[in-house]
């Protein structure tokens, strides 16, 4: 260190400027967990599926040149060709058409109910967090009531009092859909409230709805994205559960549930009849699971790789 | 002072955390050596690699993503970095005990206290059940568990804050290790049973002649506790003595700074504690000179330059400073040195 | 802890009966009249209703039934006149009971150790390979999956026999099936449970401590991970339950999930009643079972809950 000389060794004091200058770029939170999720590459592999996947259910069966119900007696259990690209069933309907005009169903069905469900959820469990009281003590007792019994069960009976369809089957899904995100805001909301940064708006005189909109809901809306994300492809699954066992959709209406049941019995002989749309059914889930749990980590790294 | 016998003694040791942000520089190049029967103590603030360094010795940082990247331990003169897991395990149960920081949260919730306390013995074949059993009971009275019979059966959640510590001790000592290292063991607990614990670990090293590292933030611990002190800052020491040396010699600006920042018996009414102001260093990117020039309001140009050298005030005291540098100015806190680090023996 | 078994065995009482109140009302709000069949002449479609209890208003029908439960009496069937729904549960029952607890043991044990495997592995290949399974098993429903098995593992490979249920050999298609997506959600959270367990701070006493890392793994982190584990078992349950449904009908199983199935579709409400009813109390004791136990299991909620 030949190059010491007396006139480094002058005080000079604090540096303002360097202590603080620790502080790395900051970054909102939406663009901050954009930039996580964009990183995950089995995310986006998962929404590109999901976004493929809704624009073909929009325009595959306008350019494929059959409707869903046009029978071809010439043409039935067709292994996949160039006139029909995924094969035809068993009363010579194009699979093709059909697969997608299915997901047009099942598809809005799942995102349809599962928004429903996230918002009655929310709503509920948000006010139940934020007053408590007796309200809050009735509806947990609820809940917790809908909580040991099978939602499926629940759904069972509701669609066959409803009648089956595309609105009683969203009706009977939303009737204990709800709870799962009822209980999570709730708890969220509970928790959040109890924190210091609400407590001061309080004290500071910040009407409730203020508060609401500008601490609690940005906080929670993260986690519940992903929690819609997650309960999408449930929705789907129960979907075609439903129209499987005959409740829900019924032919000559199509969804997935359906196109499945009428291939399963030909399992035998056109296997391609139940796995293609069992294919469709399948990457779906897996492509909204995937993002669901890109989209976990990305607003929650602390729960990264946990899961 | 006697020339006493190192049980302990950490040369040049470096070690960093993998992280998704780069790497992390918890330890920089830190030495120092514990005698037999001494309380060394390590202050800093958080964040300031105290943890890190102490479960170095054990090993105890996970690795990966931790990772050693020079230095050595040398506990008793054998290489911990070089121990395999056999010779760990024996260091870690029999030799080294280790107080931890919450006693909320470092005791497993479903297993029975008196059987935290006696896995200390598994695996070790010269020592008989009722052997253990007695052991155990043994120490959990000699830390001041009451009605211990009682307590051996229960589960941590039905004992105090107070108690657990006191478990937590119990299951660092029942082994009659040779070295104990408490990090932070008080900072969760109400001042009157700190007060407790801290008697109950002066009492064991008369008693049993333990030595002891004692990690804290807390200068009055340390004044209560400690025979010698080690402060350190950003992942190195900074500065390092007996317990009269820093407080009454202090040789360096962050020492200084961590004092004046406490209320003292004499601190005048209408006096104010004076904070120091800023945040640590991100270890991610330390600065490549002192690494609290920043926050020093001794600061020179020297400091931001070039890592400060180590100067020997006396045998015992060491200070990283270039305050102490000849060419620096004349302040309250230069002292006359008598040699540079490694010049001096 | 007494105390604690006492509070949740009269919980379940309460949830039993307010589900068969739900249960019961909401098939009696089901459409349709049961014997306004075009066979029947309008005096015989008398008679059936005032033999059923038609005729009487629906609280003395449903203190009726209630009555009946007391005694065990499940109720009738309208399709199959001559036979009673406890007939049928006792005969169907025993198929979906021991197919269900082969899919349960199966999903449970696999996944435990898939699980645990997983997080002592983070980030190698197996680990990642475990993680592959359980997205996989969550997101095969259950009916595709049994389809993609009979297909190949029956039909096209003629490994395994592909339906009915007359031997060991018959059960283990089914039983996969079944098992796939519970097998998927038990080592996800096994996995999120360990990896949670193991930054845990007694993890790190237990090191300090010297313990091995086989035992830190079997007597810290598994005892203490399986916890959440054991919450979902109640839900678990209820999916295998469900997952019979489509199971049984695939594989032609004569289960009760089958029959079930087959009332839902044939509109026969009193066997959906029936059934639904019996489902119900079964799985509110079997989540009753999971609470005691679980409540063995973890000390703090033994004494006093938190």
């Amino acid at each position: 260190m030949a190059e010491l000389n007396r006139d480094m060794f002058v005080i000079r004091g604090k540096d303002t400027a360097r202590m603080e200058s620790i502080s790395r770029p900051s970054l909102s939170f939406w663009s901050d967990a954009w930039r996580r999720l964009r990183k995950n590459k089995s995310a986006i592999i998962g929404m590109l599926i999901v976004v493929i996947y809704a624009i073909l259910a929009i325009f595959a069966p306008m350019v494929s040149g059959y409707t869903q119900s046009q029978m071809d007696a010439q043409a039935r259990n067709e292994f996949i060709s160039a006139a029909h690209w995924l094969g035809t069933d068993s009363m010579g309907r194009d699979m093709w058409t059909r697969i997608w005009m299915g997901a047009r169903v099942s598809l809005s069905i799942g995102l349809i109910s599962a928004v429903l469900n996230a918002c009655v959820g929310a709503v509920i469990g948000g006010l139940c967090g934020y007053y408590g009281g007796k309200l809050d003590m009735i509806v947990m007792r609820i809940v917790d009531l809908l909580y040991g019994i099978p939602s499926l069960i629940i759904t069972i009976l509701v669609m066959m009092v409803l009648g089956k369809g595309v609105a009683p089957l969203i009706v009977a899904m939303c009737v204990v859909g709800w709870i799962g995100t009822c209980r999570f805001v709730r708890g969220e909301v509970y928790r959040l409230k109890e924190q210091e940064f609400v407590m001061a708006a309080k004290v500071m005189g910040i009407p409730d709805f203020v508060i609401i909109i500008r601490h609690i809901i940005p906080n929670i809306m993260g986690m519940l994205v992903t929690n819609l994300c997650m309960a999408i492809p449930g929705a789907i699954f129960q979907e075609a559960f439903l129209s499987y066992i005959g409740l829900g959709i019924t032919p000559p209406d199509c969804s997935w549930g359906v196109i499945c049941k009428e291939g399963i019995q030909f399992l035998r002989y056109y296997p391609h009849e139940i796995l293609v749309p069992g294919f469709f059914i399948c990457t779906t889930m897996l492509a909204l699971n995937l993002l669901g749990n890109g989209l976990r980590d990305a607003v929650d790294p602390k729960l990264r790789g946990t899961d | 002072m006697a020339e006493k016998e190192n049980i302990l003694e950490l040369k040049n040791v470096v070690f960093s955390f993998h992280t998704y942000g780069g790497e992390v520089q918890a330890v920089r190049d830190v030495s120092f050596e514990v005698r037999k029967g001494e309380i060394l103590g390590i202050v800093g603030e958080s964040g300031c690699g105290k943890s890190v360094t102490a479960q170095c010795i054990m090993r105890l940082n996970p690795e990966p993503p931790g990772f050693f990247k020079g230095g050595e331990i040398l506990f008793n003169g054998q290489d911990v970095l070089k121990m395999n897991q056999k010779e760990l395990r024996k260091m870690r149960g029999q030799d080294i005990g280790f107080v931890f920081q919450d006693p909320m949260t470092s005791l497993n919730p479903t297993m029975r206290v008196g059987a935290q306390i006696e896995e200390v013995f598994v695996g070790r074949k010269d020592i008989s059940k009722k052997e253990v059993k007695e052991k155990t009971l043994e120490i959990m009275k000699l830390v001041g568990i009451s009605d211990v019979e009682k307590r051996y059966r229960q589960y941590p959640h039905e004992l105090s804050g107070g108690m657990k510590q006191r478990v937590m001790i119990a299951i660092a000592l029942v082994s009659r290790p040779s070295l104990i290292i408490c990090d932070e063991p008080t900072t969760s607990l109400d001042v009157t049973i700190e007060a407790q614990i801290l008697d109950l670990l002066l009492e064991l090293r008369e008693k049993l002649g333990t030595s002891i590292i004692m990690i804290t933030h807390d200068l009055g611990v340390i004044a209560r506790l400690c025979d010698r002190v080690v402060v350190m800052y950003g992942g190195k020491i900074v500065e390092r003595g007996t317990v009269q040396d820093i407080f009454y010699k202090t040789a360096h600006p962050y020492t200084k700074g961590l004092m004046e920042s406490i209320a003292k018996l004499d601190t005048a009414k209408g006096e104010k504690l004076k904070p120091i102001e800023g945040t640590p260093p991100d270890l991610f990117s330390p600065p490549k000179g002192c690494p609290f020039a920043a926050r020093c309001e001794y600061a020179m140009d020297v400091c931001h330059e070039y890592p400060p050298e180590e100067y020997m005030l006396t045998e015992e005291h060491e200070s990283a400073c270039w305050l102490q540098h000849e060419y620096a100015p004349e302040t309250e806190l230069k002292r006359p040195v008598i040699g540079k680090k490694g010049e001096v023996d | 802890m007494l105390k604690y078994i006492l509070k949740r065995v009269v919980a379940a009482i309460l949830t039993i009966l307010v589900l068969i109140t739900v249960v019961f009302f909401l098939v009696r709000l089901m459409p349709g009249e049961p014997f306004t069949s075009a066979k029947l002449t309008p005096e015989v479609a008398e008679n059936m209703r005032a033999y059923y209890g038609f005729d009487k208003p629906l609280i003395v029908q449903y203190i009726q039934y209630m009555g009946n439960l007391l005694q065990g009496d499940f109720g009738y069937s309208m399709k199959y006149t001559n036979r009673t729904v406890n007939d049928i549960i006792g005969e169907t029952f025993p198929f979906s009971a021991d197919l269900g607890i082969r899919a349960l043991v199966l999903a449970v044990s696999i996944g435990l150790v898939l699980g645990i495997i997983s997080a002592r592995n983070r980030g190698k290949k197996i680990d990642f390979f475990c993680v592959i399974v359980a997205v996989l098993g969550t997101s095969i429903p259950d009916f595709i999956m049994g389809a993609v098995l009979q297909y190949f593992f029956g039909i096209e490979w003629g490994l395994l026999p592909v339906a009915r249920y007359d031997g060991i050999e018959y059960t283990i298609l089914p039983a996969c099936a079944l098992a796939f997506g519970t097998l998927a959600s038990v080592s996800r959270i096994m996995r999120a449970s360990m990896l949670e367990v193991t930054s845990q701070d007694y993890i790190k006493t237990a090191r300090s401590k010297g313990v091995s890392d086989l035992r830190i793994t079997v007597k810290h982190q598994i005892r203490n991970a399986i916890m959440p584990v054991m919450t979902i078992m109640g839900p678990t349950v209820a999916s295998v339950l469900t997952g019979t449904f489509v199971i049984e009908s695939i594989f032609a199983i004569p289960g009760m999930g089958k029959y079930y199935v087959e009332s839902v579709s044939n509109n026969d409400y009193s066997m959906v009643l029936g059934m639904t009813v019996f489902y119900g109390i079964f799985l509110v004791l079997c989540n009753l079972i999971v609470d005691i136990l679980y409540g063995v299991a973890d000390p703090r909620v033994r004494i006093g809950e938190r």
